[in-house]
């Protein structure tokens, strides 16, 4: 099987562009790192550590503010990390939450030690098991999803403009909870800091959404 | 054990002759005016009522949670989207949560705990007890403020009193329900 693995920093970027007046929660490491590259906003709430929780600070947003769209970006070992929030958030079955799981198979901000979902472990198929119905994986060894994604060997992987905006719309409009394992290559993106102040971010993220 | 805050906060019995024993309903029922809509819990028997009369309410949301750190990353969101949620866990929860306690004390995120506590006086299972022993210090230690009713009758005033305290220095407060109040487990027929 060819590899058809995504660029993190041009897939995120392409999700993005297309977010609106989405709320983004960036789990830690790489995902924040790609969110801020993206182009920082009010409406970016990053994690600098916390590990395990972007997906339950998602769900907390996404339910005390049900008219607005919440997008979690994070990658394969921080959410695994809260794998038992796949639970809770499909019992809550919130409408308005996403989630994009950007899956190296690597813990990459630690010196890219091998993780599990290089091994037996399928994050969508965990988040289908959770009650989690629309959970699906695009790139690399792919499988078809729910939203009629497939990223077929040799089709796309040079030219990802096209699944990016089919998978922005399903991110950002079908009804959630919606779950997307995206496996991204194993890159060297350059640094892309957030503010690492908490009361900055937490305080300007919640004035963002004050208005809702 | 020390606490940076003991406060007996109401008096053994209230004004109408009640010994307070229903301190599960008074939390419940304070809960419109502290504007909490969202509760979270692993459960335990010691909320029981607590948690009864939350899951009844269709004003009420119920979380349930498969971990304890879980409801400290979601009530940081419900406050970032503007409103306070309460964390209802056991004693030996609280050893789940000492990282995700990051998130509050970094970005000074109001933080609201009622915890029912095990592994003090009586307790009768020993694996109950070197976590439950230990959490008014480990909370403390970890940057939560700490309120200890001495009895059922002032809980609600101290869940009232550790969410002002939480939101006006935007920092996690716990209400810690002691075996005291609770009673203690017992296990009947079983070998502890």
């Amino acid at each position: 099987m060819r590899d058809a693995r995504l660029d993190r920093r041009a897939l995120v970027a392409e999700i993005l562009e297309r977010r609106g007046d989405a709320a983004v929660v960036a789990g830690l490491g790489s995902a924040a790192w790609d969110c801020h590259a993206a182009g920082d906003s009010p409406l970016n709430f990053y994690f600098w550590g916390a590990m395990g929780g972007a997906a339950m600070l998602g769900l907390g947003v996404a339910l005390a503010r049900p008219t607005r769209r919440v997008l979690v970006v994070t990658g394969d070992a921080e959410l695994l990390m809260g794998v038992g929030s796949l639970a809770t958030i499909a019992a809550q079955a919130p409408s308005n939450l996403a989630l994009l799981v950007l899956d190296n198979e690597a813990f990459g901000e630690t010196g890219r030690q091998a993780g599990l979902t290089g091994k037996n472990t399928d994050i969508a198929a965990i988040a289908r098991g959770a009650g989690i119905a629309s959970a699906f994986t695009v790139g690399g060894e792919v499988e078809v999803g729910s939203a009629g994604l497939n990223v077929q060997e040799g089709s796309a992987e040079t030219d990802i403009d096209a699944p990016a905006a089919t998978l922005a719309a399903t991110l950002f409009e079908e009804e959630g909870p919606v779950l997307c394992v995206a496996k991204v290559a194993l890159g060297a993106e350059p640094d892309s800091y957030p503010p690492r102040d908490g009361v900055l971010l937490q305080a300007r993220f919640r004035a963002a959404l004050a208005g809702d | 054990m020390s606490t940076v805050n003991d406060p007996d906060i109401s008096p053994q019995r209230d004004a109408d002759g009640s010994d307070g024993s229903d301190w599960g309903e008074r939390v419940y029922r304070s809960l419109p005016d502290l504007g909490i809509r969202h509760v979270a819990t692993v459960p335990d028997a010691g909320l029981g009522r607590f948690l009864e009369l939350c899951e009844a309410d269709p004003a009420i949301r119920l979380i349930t949670l498969t971990t304890e750190e879980e409801g400290i990353a979601l009530a940081c969101g419900t406050w970032l989207g503007g409103e306070l949620a309460a964390v209802a866990i056991q004693s030996s929860g609280v050893g789940n949560i000492v990282n995700m306690l990051a998130l509050p004390n970094v970005c000074r995120i109001p933080c609201l705990l009622l915890v029912s506590m095990r592994g003090e006086a009586e307790e009768r299972n020993p694996w109950q007890v070197p976590v439950g022993r230990t959490v008014p210090d480990l909370l403390t230690a970890l940057g939560v403020e700490v309120f200890r009713p001495e009895s059922a009758s002032g809980v609600a005033a101290a869940f009232a009193e550790a969410a002002a305290r939480a939101q006006e220095a935007g920092r996690p407060a716990a209400v810690l329900v002691g075996q005291h109040i609770i009673g203690a487990k017992s296990f009947v027929g079983g070998d502890g």
